[in-house]
């Protein structure tokens, strides 16, 4: 019988656009193979969101372009192009 | 009060500003943290309570040595004045073989002031990378958090694992984002903390000797021509991680902070501002 389990990517790209450059990163791997953590890798796993789609990436989320809340336009704070991702995979256990 | 010789120039000043971050390799002498290392096998480093001068702590011990060290108080004075207060300092650790990172996060709570507190970060003994060593992102303290709300960031270009020798100090923006990483050795890391508060308006606190009389001058922007070194210069440079958008805001609060720690209330760079507050009467 089948087990499955999600895997989990978060791409933090440099605009609104799926096909521009990769900034952060983040993943965490429900099939327990990986353990992933802060301040694990300088290397981005793909070069743009995608990259990541071409690689069999399923999008769950997209970021919401909110306007900026009034006399909050120059302040910065979240990143702002965060694209969930997911896998699945079988574990046969 | 130092003399000037042991203060910042304006260039130090500006990376400071741009990046939330200034980073002094190998500063503090083998004795003295050999000594602090003792003192923290011992447990006996004291601090004192929140609002307390500088002066009147650690008397008598090791830290107060690496505090006294020309050049630790001259980057203090340059940042927070002569005398700033004691906030609060941790011993921080990081156990041998740990199986995962402390989550990014900003110190304390959100702060929206544009005056800032600085947090030195001592490492009396060697930090290799498996031994994980801070990480922090440049360039991150202007933006609004609230601790660990960006716990869920794991990794960004331009991130930097303190790798250092015995006896490297940090001085960071009490905003900048920033975590233990993960500690790979079968050895303890050891890491000093100390936040300070300005007592002063931190106001040309550092030797401004350098900086020229048209250093705020408006330039020619979108060329190479801007690429000089100057003040300007490095505070229009963006990091590996600002978005395309957010970035040039980012570039936007670097101006804010050096117009608030220069009073130089015209200071401008690529006309960010100057386009904005083009409005004739």
């Amino acid at each position: 019988m089948a087990t499955i389990r999600q895997q989990v990517l978060t791409l933090y790209l440099a605009t609104s656009a799926l096909d521009s450059r990769v900034l952060g990163w983040s993943m965490y791997d429900g099939t327990g193979d990986q353990a992933h953590t802060t301040g694990d890798s300088d290397t981005p796993p793909y070069e743009t969101g995608l990259d990541a789609l071409r690689d069999g990436w399923r999008l769950l989320q997209l970021p919401v372009l909110i306007p900026p809340y009034p006399g909050e336009e120059y302040s910065t704070s979240f990143m702002k192009y965060g694209f969930v991702f997911e896998k699945l995979e079988d574990t046969g256990a | 009060m130092i003399d000037k010789q042991h203060l910042l120039n304006s260039q130090q000043m500006a990376e400071f500003v741009a990046r939330g971050f200034l980073r002094f390799d190998e500063l503090v002498p083998a004795e003295i943290n050999e000594a602090v290392m003792r003192d923290i096998d011992r447990q006996a480093i004291k601090g004192a309570p929140a609002g307390t001068p500088l002066s009147q702590c650690y008397a008598g011990t090791a830290l107060r040595h690496m505090l006294d060290l020309p050049a630790v108080q001259g980057l203090i004075q340059s940042l927070v004045g002569e005398d700033p207060l004691f906030d609060h300092d941790a011993i921080h650790v990081r156990e041998p073989n740990e199986g995962k990172a402390q989550g990014l996060h900003a110190d304390s709570i959100i702060d929206l002031r544009t005056h800032f507190d600085i947090q030195l970060m001592y490492f009396p003994h060697d930090v290799p990378l498996e031994m994980g060593g801070t990480l922090l992102l440049p360039g991150s303290h202007f933006r609004r958090v609230n601790e660990m709300d960006v716990a869920a960031y794991q990794n960004m270009r331009g991130q930097i694992a303190m790798v250092c020798k015995a006896g490297t100090l940090l001085a960071l923006h009490h905003g900048i984002w920033h975590c233990g990483r993960q500690n790979k050795t079968d050895r303890r890391r050891y890491m000093f903390k100390l936040r300070l508060n300005p007592a002063v308006r931190q106001l040309r606190l550092w030797n401004t000797q350098d900086l020229e009389p048209d250093y705020q001058s408006q330039r020619e922007i979108y060329t190479r021509n801007a690429r000089d070194g100057g003040v300007q210069d490095i505070l229009s440079r963006r990091e590996p991680w600002f978005e395309a958008a957010s970035g040039r805001l980012e570039i936007v609060n670097r101006i804010k902070l050096w117009r608030f720690l220069t009073g130089d209330n015209e200071f401008d760079v690529h006309y960010w501002l100057g386009r904005l507050e083009n409005k004739p009467a």
